[in-house]
């Protein structure tokens, strides 16, 4: 029964907005899509009428000054705010005014990786990484143990699974909660300024193992971050943002060598 | 004035007992009874409809602000004239439990709300089933600020106790006034049951406290 309701539901609002170009090609082969997205924190606009979409497996980097709304899009896909106006859709589900249970079966696609980690510190490190595909995926524990730990590895902290996060430096805990993320094998995996709390010496270790993520899973990802190098390594794309919309959008080597608009020349001028 | 009798004190001690066993009887089953009842008033605050916080939050507001004497001759006076009657014993717990579930319900909402917000985002990103979410995550969390806080409030109960003895409640002071009355000696009785309020509740209150040391860091 859920499977037939998030088609019918979101058929006829994105048929109706999208009915200039009602093109259904383009449609399939957006994997995110956000359209007229509206986004207010009491008078203060941070997503402005916003329309951009993500192709399934491309890599997409959100840049721009503070406050120009990259980190609430990434807030929204994961349904932990929710837009004032507009429709956003994922795999052609749309996210709002979903039910629970659809919301759940749509998010369970996404992963989010903190700016300040998030891991429960009273599980350890091993659970952290555990626990929802256990409890969220119904694996058997031993499975998740073992993906658990080949994950760990991954991140090359296979040897502190007993280890509480209070144990781990920030980027330990960080590449931690990579791991706990990937364990949910989602389609989409969204970083949130991921290395923004970390000590400058902890920064490389994290974007290595997310350079190797990128470079050998087919996961869209949507980065908000403020290492320009490493978001031209990855970036498939790279969307600058300014006051709630996008400025200019393009290629990383187009973006950073030749960028067009003022705004950003400014940014990547004071950034780089 | 006379001087201590110690004969007194002697004479005392079978109901001094009987006393000190139904105290920790109504203390443990009035703790049990905050502890649940407030983790229920403390949920119902946390409820996404007003239908639910409103009334809770008005009935703990009025449990909270008005004196547990009033409560328990409330319950053991008025209430039976509705037909609702229990024993002394009974009315006195759950009026106890009741009274106190209140201010554990505070605590627990305190404790709830210390733990960040980002944990409740972590959950979501991995979309754990909400009571998943609260028996894993929050509350293992919660419970750190949580327990020595109960503690100090099963202490407060202990010496609000001698109030049931306004229901009849044969706890410790009751069982002093009976003896009194009885033998016209007050100052042996009293001095007793005073004193073994002070070896529970003192000893009680620096556990909590290292207690406390331990688990909030």
């Amino acid at each position: 029964m859920s499977a037939d309701l998030p088609p019918t539901n979101d058929l006829t609002p994105v048929s109706a907005k999208t009915s200039a170009s009602a093109n259904t090609d383009t449609d399939t082969d957006e994997l995110i899509r956000f359209d007229k997205v509206t986004k207010r924190f009491g008078r203060n606009t941070v997503l402005d009428n916003l329309c951009f979409s993500v192709r399934p497996g491309k890599h997409v980097t959100l840049i721009g000054p503070s406050g120009s709304g990259k980190t609430t899009i990434l807030r929204l896909l994961m349904t932990l705010v929710r837009p004032d106006e507009g429709t956003i859709t994922v795999s052609g589900d749309q996210l709002f005014p979903a039910g629970p249970k659809e919301v759940r079966e749509i998010r369970k696609n996404i992963g989010m990786v903190f700016q300040q980690f998030n891991l429960f510190p009273n599980m350890s490190v091993l659970r952290n990484v555990t626990e929802a595909p256990v409890r969220v995926l119904g694996l058997g524990k031993d499975e998740a143990e073992a993906r658990g730990r080949e994950l760990l590895d991954l991140v090359g902290l296979g040897d502190r699974c007993g280890a509480k996060p209070s144990q781990l430096s920030g980027g330990q805990q960080q590449r931690v909660a990579i791991a706990r993320a990937l364990a949910m094998r989602p389609k989409i995996l969204l970083l949130d300024e991921v290395t923004s709390a970390l000590d400058p010496e902890l920064v490389a270790g994290v974007l290595d193992v997310l350079r190797d993520i990128a470079r050998t899973t087919d996961i869209t990802m949507l980065c908000v971050t403020h290492e320009m190098n490493f978001a031209r390594d990855i970036s498939d794309e790279v969307l600058m943002f300014d006051s709630g919309k996008v400025i200019e959008s393009g290629p990383p080597e187009r973006i950073f060598s030749a960028p067009e608009h003022e705004r950003t020349r400014e940014f990547l001028g004071a950034v780089l | 004035m006379n001087g201590w009798d110690w004969s007194a004190v002697a004479d005392f001690m079978p109901r001094f007992w009987d006393g000190l066993l139904l105290t920790l009887q109504v203390l443990v089953l009035g703790s049990l009874l905050s502890f649940s009842l407030g983790l229920v008033w403390a949920i119902g605050f946390r409820s996404d409809t007003r239908l639910v916080r409103w009334p809770v939050q008005a009935v703990t507001e009025f449990i909270r602000n008005t004196p547990l004497l009033v409560q328990l001759f409330f319950f053991f006076f008025v209430l039976p004239e509705w037909g609702v009657q229990f024993s002394g014993l009974t009315t006195g717990t759950l009026a106890i439990g009741l009274h106190y579930s209140t201010y554990t319900a505070q605590v627990y909402r305190a404790g709830i709300d210390a733990v960040p917000a980002g944990q409740w985002e972590a959950a979501t990103a991995l979309s754990l089933p909400l009571p998943r979410t609260w028996i894993a995550v929050i509350l293992p969390q919660a419970i750190r600020r949580i327990v020595p806080a109960l503690g100090n409030y099963v202490i407060s109960m202990l010496k609000d106790t001698p109030l049931l003895a306004g229901i009849s409640v044969l706890e410790m002071l009751q069982q002093s006034r009976l003896e009194s009355a009885s033998t016209f000696q007050y100052t042996e009785p009293l001095t007793v049951v005073g004193i073994a309020f002070i070896l529970i509740a003192y000893p009680a209150s620096l556990l909590m406290r290292a207690l406390e040391r331990r688990l909030v860091r």
